[in-house]
C-alpha cells in the first residue's frame, strides 16, 4: 500500500495567450486547495471527506467555471452540476440544473447519503436541498461582471460554446474558431468550454475518491446536462482508482470517459499512468479532455489532449506539482 | 452474421403467480413490437431508425412503463426519460423530466441529431420539444388508474416501513422496494444490429414508483442503461442505482473489448457483478449475436434473429 495522493483540476483547455497574471492566480488557488487537502489528508479524514472539502473551495472561489463564476446559459442564468463517488462501496450521488445552492457537491453528497437515490436534478434537487437545509442565495451571487460580458460575445459570435477568457478585444481569435470549427456530436461549434473543477483523493488507508462540479457550458440551452455529474463519464471511482475529467462533456459521455481508466485497469491490467495515456489517445476520437487520476497504491496521473489543463498533484512521500503547460 | 433484434419491458420481482390477465397483454405487445422490429429490419430499415421504432410502440403502450403507463412520481406527476445511442458512430442523445412528451425516445433522438448537446432535461427539453414541434399532450394522458393505484401503495408501504422499522443507513442506499407486485417494472428498451454489423440501442422509462421529484436514473446514462460501440449494443433494466453504479452497459462492452469475452459471457459477468435482484439486460454482438441475463425473478424480454430463432420469455427458462 502506497500513502495517501491527490490531484485537482480547475477545467482543460487553455487560451494559450492567458495573461500570465492570470495564470498565477490559477495556479495560487490550485496550490491553496492542494494543501487545504493534504492536511485535511494528514489529520486522517477519508478521501470522500477530501474531496468535498476540496471542491467547496473550488466552488466557493469565483476563479474557475463552477459555483460562484459558473458559465451563464443562453438565458443568462446560471444551471450548476455535480457529482461525488466513493471508491470502496461505489456509492454515488449526482445533482444537476441548480440554481441558488452555493456549493452543488455537498447536495451531491447529501443525495447520495440521505436520498434513495444516485442523481436529482432542477426542481426537484433544489426542493431536496431546502429540506436538507444547506445553504441557498440567490441566482445572481453566482454571476460575475465577467461572464455577463462574456456571454454578451459568445451570442455575438453565435457560439454556444465560449472560452470566456479570450479577452473582449480579441474578436479574431472567437472568429479563428467559428473558420475551424470543432465538431461536437455532428455539430460545428467553436472553443469548447474549459474549468470545470474536479479533485480525486487516496487515502492512506487506500480507498479512493473522486468529485467534480461545473457551471457547464457558456451560451448552453437551459437544460443542458454535460459530463460532469454522470458517473462513468466525468467522475468515478471504485476500488481500484479515482478518476475526475474536465474538457469537451459529449466527448467524455460518448467515451464514458472516466470509467474506461478503471476498466483498462481492471480488465487489461493496465498501470494508471498506461491506463490514462490509453484513454486519452484512444477513447477520445475527436474530441479534446483532460483528466485527473489517482490509484489505491498512492499513484497519481493526469493526461490532456488540449492546451493546456490547470492542474496540481501532491503524493504524501513530498512530491508536488501545479501546472497548466504540458 | 445476420441481423438479430432484443427487447426487453423490464426486469425485476415479477411474481411467478403474476395473473394470466397482467401477464397476457404484456406477452402479447411483446410479441407485436418483436414483430415490427423484425419487419423493419428485413425491410432494410437502419438500425438506429428500428430501434426508435420499437420503443416508440412500446412507449406507447400503457402496459409498460414508458410514455403513457409511466409510474408516477411522489407528487403524482411523470417524469419520463429516455436514450438512445448508434454504435458506430458513437453518437447519442438523451432527455430526462418530460411531462408532455409523447414519445421520449424521438425527442432523445432529436438531441442527438439537433443539438450540440447530448443531453437534455426537464424544463429545457420540454422547450426544445416545442421547438421542435413533436407530439405532445396534457401529462394526464400518460396517466393510467393502476399507476394512481401503484402510487398510493407505495405511499402506504413507505409509512408503514418508517412506522415500524427505523431507516438504517443501508435501507437509505437501496430504493424501497414494495412487495406483491410488479409494480416498478416495465422500463423499456430495444438493441438491433444489422447484417452489416451496424448496431443501436435504445431504452426509456416512466423511473419508479414514488420517485422523488427530480430524481435521474439509469435509462439516460450513457454507459449505466444504455450502450452501443462497435462490438455491441446493450439495454439495461432494473434498480436505477445499482446500475448505475456498476456502469453496467459500458461493461458489457469492456469486457468483450479489454478482456476478450463473448457477448453471453461479458453479459452475464456484468449482470452477476451488481447486487442480486437488481438488474437485466437485453444485448446484441455486431456479429448477430443476443443474450438477454438477468438476476431478478423475471424480465419481460423478447428477441429473434435471422436464422429464425425466437423467444418471448418471462422467467428463466428451464434450459437456463
Amino acid at each position: 500500500m502506497g500513502g495517501w495522493a491527490i490531484a485537482v483540476h480547475g477545467g482543460a483547455g487553455v487560451d494559450p495567450n492567458l495573461p500570465l497574471e492570470r495564470q498565477e492566480q490559477a495556479k495560487q488557488l490550485l496550490t491553496r486547495c492542494l494543501n487545504l487537502g493534504i492536511s485535511a489528508l494528514r489529520s486522517n479524514l477519508p478521501a470522500i471527506d477530501v474531496v468535498e472539502l476540496v471542491v467547496r473551495e473550488l466552488e466557493t472561489d469565483p476563479f474557475f467555471n463552477s459555483g460562484r463564476g459558473s458559465a451563464l446559459t443562453e438565458k443568462g442564468t446560471v444551471e450548476m452540476e455535480a457529482s461525488i463517488m466513493d471508491g470502496p462501496k461505489r456509492r454515488c450521488g449526482a445533482v444537476s440544473g441548480l440554481t441558488t445552492v452555493k456549493n452543488p457537491i455537498s447536495l451531491a453528497r447529501l443525495v447520495m447519503e440521505k436520498s434513495p437515490h444516485s442523481y436529482l436534478a432542477f426542481s426537484g434537487a433544489e426542493d431536496f436541498a431546502r429540506q436538507q437545509g444547506v445553504e441557498v442565495v440567490d441566482n445572481e451571487y453566482f454571476i460575475t461582471k465577467e461572464n455577463v460580458g462574456m456571454l454578451k460575445l459568445a451570442k455575438e459570435a453565435k457560439t454556444i460554446l465560449f472560452d470566456y477568457r479570450i479577452p473582449t478585444a480579441g474578436l479574431e481569435t472567437c472568429s479563428a474558431g467559428v473558420d475551424s470549427p470543432i465538431v461536437m456530436n455532428g455539430l460545428p461549434i467553436s472553443v469548447y468550454a474549459p474549468e470545470t473543477v474536479g479533485c480525486v483523493v487516496v487515502d492512506s488507508q487506500g480507498r479512493c475518491a473522486a468529485a467534480t462540479s461545473t457551471g457547464g457550458l457558456m451560451n448552453k440551452m437551459t437544460g443542458r446536462i454535460g459530463d460532469s455529474p454522470l458517473i462513468g463519464a466525468g467522475t468515478y471511482a471504485c476500488d481500484l482508482c479515482g478518476v475526475s475529467c474536465t474538457g469537451e462533456g459529449e466527448a467524455i459521455i460518448r467515451g464514458t470517459l472516466a470509467r474506461e481508466v478503471a476498466a483498462v485497469m481492471e480488465y487489461k491490467g493496465l498501470g494508471l499512468q498506461e491506463a490514462v495515456d490509453f484513454v486519452i489517445k484512444q477513447r477520445l476520437d475527436e474530441g479534446q479532455a483532460g483528466l485527473i487520476a489517482v490509484s489505491r497504491n498512492g499513484e497519481v496521473a493526469c493526461g490532456f489532449n488540449t492546451t493546456g489543463m490547470f492542474r496540481g498533484c501532491a503524493t504524501e512521500d513530498g512530491f508536488m506539482e501545479v501546472g497548466i503547460w504540458e | 452474421m445476420g441481423w438479430a433484434i432484443a427487447l426487453h419491458g423490464g426486469a425485476g420481482e415479477i411474481p411467478l403467480s403474476l395473473p394470466v390477465e397482467r401477464r397476457k397483454p404484456r406477452e402479447d405487445a411483446l410479441r407485436h413490437c418483436l414483430q415490427i422490429g423484425v419487419e423493419a429490419l428485413k425491410a432494410g430499415n437502419p438500425v438506429l431508425d428500428v430501434v426508435e421504432l420499437v420503443v416508440r410502440e412500446l412507449e406507447n403502450n400503457p402496459q409498460f412503463n414508458a410514455g403513457k403507463g409511466s409510474v408516477l412520481s411522489c407528487n403524482g406527476d411523470v417524469e419520463m426519460e429516455a436514450c438512445i445511442m448508434d454504435g458506430k458512430t458513437k453518437k447519442c442523445g438523451a432527455v430526462s423530466g418530460l411531462k408532455t412528451v409523447v414519445n421520449a425516445i424521438s425527442l432523445a433522438r432529436l438531441v442527438m441529431e439537433k443539438t450540440p448537446h447530448i443531453y437534455l432535461a426537464f424544463d429545457g427539453a420540454e422547450a426544445f420539444a416545442r421547438e421542435q414541434g413533436v407530439e405532445t399532450v396534457d401529462s394526464s394522458y400518460f396517466v393510467t388508474p393502476e399507476n394512481i393505484e401503484r402510487l398510493n401503495q407505495a405511499k402506504e408501504a413507505n409509512r408503514t416501513q418508517l412506522d415500524y422499522t427505523p431507516p438504517t443507513p443501508k435501507d437509505l442506499n437501496n430504493e424501497k422496494s414494495i412487495p406483491n407486485g410488479d409494480s416498478q417494472l416495465g422500463t423499456v428498451g430495444c438493441v438491433a444490429v444489422d447484417n452489416e454489423g451496424n448496431l443501436a440501442t435504445a431504452t426509456s422509462t416512466g423511473g419508479f414508483v414514488n420517485k422523488m421529484v427530480g430524481r435521474i436514473g439509469d435509462t439516460p446514462i450513457i454507459g449505466a442503461g444504455t450502450y452501443a460501440n462497435n462490438l455491441c449494443a446493450v439495454s439495461a433494466t432494473g434498480k436505477g442505482e445499482a446500475i448505475i453504479r456498476g456502469t453496467v452497459a459500458r461493461d458489457v462492452a469492456a469486457l468483450m473489448e479489454f478482456k476478450g469475452l463473448s457477448l453471453k459471457d461479458a453479459a452475464a459477468y456484468a449482470v452477476d457483478s451488481v447486487p442480486k435482484g437488481t438488474a437485466g439486460l437485453i444485448a446484441v454482438s455486431a456479429t448477430g449475436e443476443v443474450t438477454m441475463p438477468f438476476n431478478t425473478l423475471g424480465m419481460f424480454r423478447a428477441c429473434a434473429t435471422e436464422d429464425g430463432y425466437s423467444e418471448i420469455g418471462i422467467w428463466p427458462s428451464i434450459k437456463n
